[in-house]
């Protein structure tokens, strides 16, 4: 008979911080806390399918290093010591980095992405990699060559994307620290459907040398935990100027750990952003039960003493559309660099004698990508072809400055903006493959930070029933097992402000959990253990 | 601006991106991209002339580096991924027609 989950408790379920705590009083040691979740990945990932590839050995020679350390009375970082899974996009010496697609199957980089290298100096063991949507290119984790991963709340859901992976390994216990890229949502969106804690810093924030680009004046790294003094603690580690890229920030990380320690709302203002808020008006789509635990988010921050206002910014409302073509005119450049030439896939087209470069360049694409990169490829190339240029990407360069002027406007009246983060809970999986459109409305309300590049944070508040319970049988409804979905709420702070999404976030978490009784993760259904 | 975009169209715009797309695949794409330029053209209505365009959330022009010698890949590392290599270089299909 199939153990459950709860029989295996303590170490995997700690917080990173809770980790940190025992591992310098002595309590535990890093190897025997990087061998409960490398146990806990074992037992479970064939059923949630959060890792592309799991890396034993060398997680535990960082965790006997850090052990080492600490016992020789070396200095250590605070996380020294807590193992942390890597989304598959980050370059990395000794493991494979693929992206998620065929085209990079099996590619060991020759050097770690800056992030990465952070990590590793700070003691943070790296128990693998995490699959993710081809490229980052999705809102499911469904577009990934090698497969979906599946959502720990109901395995038969996606886990949101293009960081599902990151997100799940959290959420399932194999990791209390996951890294992630956010380029349109892809940590915030699969941080709501999963009942974790994702937060996408402020661009140029954390450095992006070594994360394989998508749309690099997008793209983002950033901290998937599941609490969010954990997030502030990773951010702390990877944040912070570097010459090896040219946007980023040379000032001050924000001090964020300092604020989630303070955890006060008191006195704030707060932003409720009408267009993001779920009205018809506005397109809507925004399920009722994520709106029904976004307002009971909401008046807890009031009964906690923040002030919370409307406020309008129209140009949102074209943010989508700013943003699919923005995003695929960016990738399509980007994913140039994939010429079957240096790196990579190559593939010799077929019944051709001596072919050239250019037919194995296009043979090994066509080969190499899914369809949705393709679909993004093909999209930008066309909003950047002449004739089209000034009418599609300019147009959505303009739009984009219409955003930024909205967050600047809005930042003046209030401190932090709030919405849901996801307008549905988790679908099914293979719901909207076939229709990317309503794949892509599913980032609505986590784009416009990444047009303007200013912070956002989301993270749990309740669970809801599924969009699609009423379709479910009978038995489900009675048993309410489609009732019980995670609810994300996101807060969006002004460009290097990034310790107020600390702050609030915290404020609300305690008080969430005062109201829960305990972490919304404690809720989950059990697992089931796989045979080994 | 109409968002029309034929078959004939994207098999050119693939002839661009360098990716040989199936038949079944043009098929597909043409089908799909109508639909959604269709959604993402309201931006052409969205911002008057004079808003300028952003092309990036900083404010950042050139960033120089010091021009010095650093440590970097060994020619061996950096061939490491190579489909194939030969001599310290990367050895790829002929890149210049016959005639």
């Amino acid at each position: 008979m199939a153990q459950t989950d709860r029989d295996q408790t303590d170490l995997t379920r700690l917080s990173a911080d809770e980790a940190a705590r025992a591992l310098a009083a002595g309590e535990t040691s890093s190897v025997e806390l990087t061998r409960a979740l490398l146990d806990r990945i074992d037992a479970v990932d064939t059923e949630i399918h959060a890792f592309l590839h799991v890396d034993p050995e060398g997680a535990l020679a960082a965790a006997r290093e850090s052990d080492e350390r600490r016992s020789a009375g070396e200095a250590t970082s605070y996380l020294s010591g807590v193992p942390i899974a890597v989304k598959d996009v980050f370059a990395t010496i000794g493991q494979p980095t693929t992206c998620g697609s065929r085209i990079l199957e099996g590619w060991m980089p020759p050097y770690d992405a800056t992030v990465v290298t952070r990590l590793r100096a700070a003691g943070l063991p790296i128990l693998g990699k995490t699959n993710m949507d081809e490229f980052a290119m999705g809102s499911s984790t469904e577009h990934s060559a090698y497969g979906p991963t599946r959502n720990p709340w109901d395995t038969d859901r996606i886990p949101g994307g293009s960081g599902g992976g990151s997100a799940a390994a959290v959420a399932a216990f194999e990791a209390p620290l996951a890294l992630g890229t956010d380029t349109g949502g892809s940590i915030r969106q699969p941080g709501a459907v999963t009942g974790t804690v994702g937060v996408k810093p402020t661009y140029g924030g954390v450095s992006r040398y070594g994360l394989v680009a998508m749309a690099s004046s997008l793209d983002q790294a950033g901290p998937v935990t599941r609490t969010v003094l954990d997030a502030a603690l990773l951010h702390e580690v990877i944040a912070g100027h570097d010459p090896m890229d040219s946007t980023s920030i040379d000032a001050p990380v924000p001090a964020v750990v300092a604020a989630a320690r303070r955890a006060d709302v008191k006195g704030l203002k707060i932003g409720l952003v009408r267009e993001l808020g779920g009205s018809a008006e506005f397109g809507g789509g925004f399920q009722p039960g994520v709106l029904a635990r976004f307002d009971e988010a909401v008046q807890l921050l009031t009964d906690a003493g923040a002030e919370v206002v409307e406020i309008s910014c129209p140009s949102f409302v074209h943010g989508m559309a700013a943003y699919y073509l923005v995003m695929p005119s960016e990738a399509s450049s980007n994913l140039a660099r994939f010429d079957a030439m240096r790196y990579g896939l190559r593939v010799a087209p077929e019944g051709v004698v001596d072919p050239s470069a250019e037919q194995v360049m296009a043979s090994s694409r066509d080969a190499g990508f899914g369809d949705e990169v393709k679909r993004r490829i093909i999209l930008g190339t066309y909003a950047l072809s002449s004739g089209y240029y000034d009418a599609y990407y300019g147009s959505a360069q303009k739009v984009r400055t219409l955003i930024a002027r909205d967050f600047a406007a809005a930042f003046e009246q209030v401190d932090l903006l709030v919405s849901p983060t996801s307008p549905v809970t988790a679908w099914p999986l293979g719901d909207k493959l076939d229709d990317p459109m309503a794949m892509y409305l599913q980032d609505v309300a986590t784009i416009p930070a990444n047009l303007a590049g200013v912070p956002g944070l989301s993270l749990p508040v309740g669970l809801a029933p599924a969009a699609d319970a009423a379709s479910d049988t009978a038995a489900d409804a009675a048993s309410g097992a489609a009732d019980q979905l995670p609810v994300g709420l996101q807060f969006l702070a002004p460009a290097t402000a990034d310790d107020r999404l600390y702050n609030a976030g915290a404020a609300l978490e305690r008080l969430l959990e005062e109201k829960w009784g305990g972490p919304l993760l404690a809720q989950a259904p059990a697992l089931e253990v796989g045979a080994r | 601006m109409s968002s029309g975009i034929s078959r004939a169209d994207v098999e050119h715009l693939a002839g661009l991106a360098r990716i040989e797309l199936s038949e079944a695949e043009l098929d597909r794409l043409a089908a799909d991209l109508p639909a959604i330029l269709e959604h993402v053209a309201v931006v052409q209505q969205a911002a008057g002339d004079d808003v300028p365009a952003m092309s990036h959330p900083l404010p950042v022009d050139n960033v120089f580096r010091a021009d010095e010698v650093r440590p970097s890949l060994t020619p061996d590392q950096a061939l490491a991924g190579a489909p194939e290599s030969e001599q310290q270089r990367f050895v790829v299909p002929k890149i210049l027609g016959e005639d």
